[in-house]
């Protein structure tokens, strides 16, 4: 490196070059702070809650390690099976209205039309909102007497007069699932525009020529080629629904559990001896999240094929 | 990715493939029902928090409710403003993310640099971790940070025991977001700089980010917006006004015995109003930004 920065070559070096062949080991310490920073702040926590889930009490200064009982704990009880059977409805189902909205809006927005623009604004709207904000937002629309979505829902008769979707396990988790819907759906829709906008102009003129219709456009052309930029917004959706917590705390009192919520009322609403299973909850949450990633990444390798 | 403006496949398809000239435009009136309807959900709940947080009294409690308030008045916000947890939390909320925000964009600037600029090992594996990072559900590191800040580092309840599980959040966005950004600017921007003999890391600081200025912006807000969003660290890792984020000063309105409908709906505009107007100002680079990487990548 240093004998290269002293024969500097009559011919001025593109900045390229200059960048790749004299910065020696400037990439490594610029990116370091980076990495220490993850590995400080993100992949010891992880090891360590790891580490916690053996322990039979982490709270205590005296713990001892207990092997698996704290995962044959959890595992065995019921109610972190309703938690997980809770933590996986909902994904599915939001996850897939999600993909079927945002794909809806992604090709709506992807043609050149007047109010083009509005449309993109509006649905940046509901991603601005924090969860939390959001979630308080359609409390307040669910709420039985003075909600609006309760009233529509009352008019139509999907509800009692009286009633709210909060009132039952399945209502709020209903509830969740739309409200979640509703602001996560432009996050898919911008994902998925963007990638309809690298698909190459002409496969849509070749398949005109060809006389295909816009039905047969879509699922051969559209489809195949939207299916990278797919699968990267599918597994984001995913993971991040799996996680779910903030919208049942607020719509469902804490008291409908998902994954997430069964480890954090462990953790923090019980007795310190609870703190350990929820721990472990939080773990078993993030290997089931690991083996999805696997299994989408896997998905992606097929798919490239 | 950039999303550009551009007349879509999707449109010249349909242009060259025959559509009927007459009769009734079938595709323009579905269109224009599809706009109207996902304008019309995305802003409804935002009308309806408004619309509830200037009715007042008996209004609030009306069933069925008002579509349009009949009342109008400040009541709810006075109140929201007049209390004092409220605007500590806000405030809280505004020094955490800014602070955050700060050394994301710093740290993940020079990574990104050399990520989008300089040829090196490991590249890959530097993206790579920093992406696998966003997907570790938040709930799963919050009971070392807890152990750890209640005990040998004794920060529970201040700033620091959120602004540091906070980059997490933080800095896979900017470290992403900038990559995109830099990947796309033309070399010669810093070519001059370099000539002139400057190191790279000056030729970051005093060319390159100076003249990037509104990207780094708008990497700066969706970073702003990931910590702003954070709720879980807030509950765990805060017990009172003195760290607490707004987002669980807002969870807690509900608790009490009866539910201040009007103030949990003005709270809820003047949390989100100044981010959504920002939002709205720099839609277009936003919109480049959450979707970088997921397209190239």
């Amino acid at each position: 490196m240093a004998t290269q920065a002293v024969e500097v070559p009559i011919r001025r070096q593109s900045l390229r070059e200059r960048l790749d062949l004299g910065s020696g080991f400037t990439p490594y310490f610029l990116v370091l702070p980076t990495i220490i920073v993850i590995l400080a702040v993100a992949a010891y926590p992880i090891l360590n809650s790891i580490w916690l889930s053996f322990l039979d009490n982490p709270l205590s200064p005296s713990s001892s390690f207990t092997g698996l009982s704290n995962y044959a704990q959890v595992l065995g009880s019921s109610e972190f099976r309703t938690a997980v059977v809770t933590t996986f409805g909902f994904t599915i189902i939001a996850v897939a209205l999600e993909t079927i909205f945002g794909l809806g809006i992604a090709l709506l927005i992807n043609a050149t039309f007047p109010g083009r623009g509005l449309v993109r604004a509006a649905i940046l709207v509901p991603w601005a909102f924090p969860t939390v904000i959001s979630a308080q937002i359609w409390y307040l629309m669910y709420n039985d007497r003075t909600g609006i979505v309760s009233y529509l829902l009352q008019r139509i008769h999907v509800l009692a007069p009286g009633d709210t979707l909060l009132r039952t396990s399945n209502g709020i988790i209903a509830a969740s699932i739309i409200t979640d819907v509703w602001k996560t759906t432009p996050f898919m829709a911008l994902l998925l525009l963007a990638g309809l906008q690298v698909i190459p102009h002409e496969l849509y003129e070749a398949a005109g020529v060809d006389g295909s219709n816009r039905f047969q456009n879509f699922w051969q052309i559209t489809m195949p080629m939207l299916s990278g930029p797919l699968i990267i917004a599918l597994l984001f959706r995913t993971l991040a629904s799996l996680g779910v917590f903030d919208l049942l705390y607020i719509l469902g009192g804490n008291q409908v559990q998902s994954m997430a919520s069964f480890s954090y009322n462990n953790m923090f609403t019980r007795s310190t001896f609870d703190f350990a299973p929820g721990v472990t909850a939080a773990v078993i949450l993030f290997v089931t999240g690991l083996i999805i990633s696997v299994l989408f990444v896997l998905w992606m390798r097929v798919n490239q094929r | 990715m950039t999303v550009k403006e551009q007349v879509s496949p999707d449109a010249k398809a349909r242009a060259s493939t025959a559509e009927p000239r007459k009769g009734i435009p079938w595709g323009k009136i579905g269109r224009y029902t599809a706009v109207v309807l996902v304008v019309f959900v995305a802003l409804a709940p935002l009308y309806w928090s408004i619309a509830t947080s200037v009715k007042s009294g008996i209004e609030l409690n009306a069933s069925p409710p008002t579509l349009f308030p009949h009342s109008f008045s400040w009541e709810n916000y006075l109140s929201d403003l007049a209390l004092s947890t409220f605007t500590r939390d806000l405030l809280n909320t505004t020094i955490i993310a800014t602070i955050t925000t700060f050394l994301a964009l710093i740290i993940g600037i020079l990574c990104a640099y050399a990520v989008a600029r300089m040829k090196f090992h490991g590249k890959a594996v530097v993206l790579g971790i920093t992406l696998s990072v966003t997907m570790i559900p938040l709930i799963a590191m919050v009971a070392p940070l807890y152990v750890f800040f209640t005990g040998p580092f004794p920060v529970y309840n201040t700033y620091v025991a959120l602004i540091i599980p906070d980059l997490v959040i933080s800095l896979p966005v900017t470290v992403w977001f900038m990559t995109s950004f830099f990947r796309d600017l033309p070399p010669d921007l810093e070519e001059a700089a370099l000539v002139d003999g400057a190191t790279p890391l000056r030729a970051l600081w005093e060319v390159i980010v100076p003249l990037t200025a509104p990207g780094v912006f708008a990497a700066a807000i969706l970073t702003f917006i990931g910590v702003y969003n954070d709720f879980i660290f807030g509950l765990t890792l805060t017990t009172d006004e003195n760290a607490q984020p707004i987002t669980v000063g807002v969870s807690r309105f509900a608790g009490e015995h009866t539910i201040p409908w009007g103030e949990i709906a003005a709270a809820a505009v003047i949390v989100t109003i100044p981010l959504a107007i920002v939002v709205l100002f720099l839609q277009r680079r936003i919109v480049s930004g959450l979707t970088a990487g997921a397209v190239k990548g």
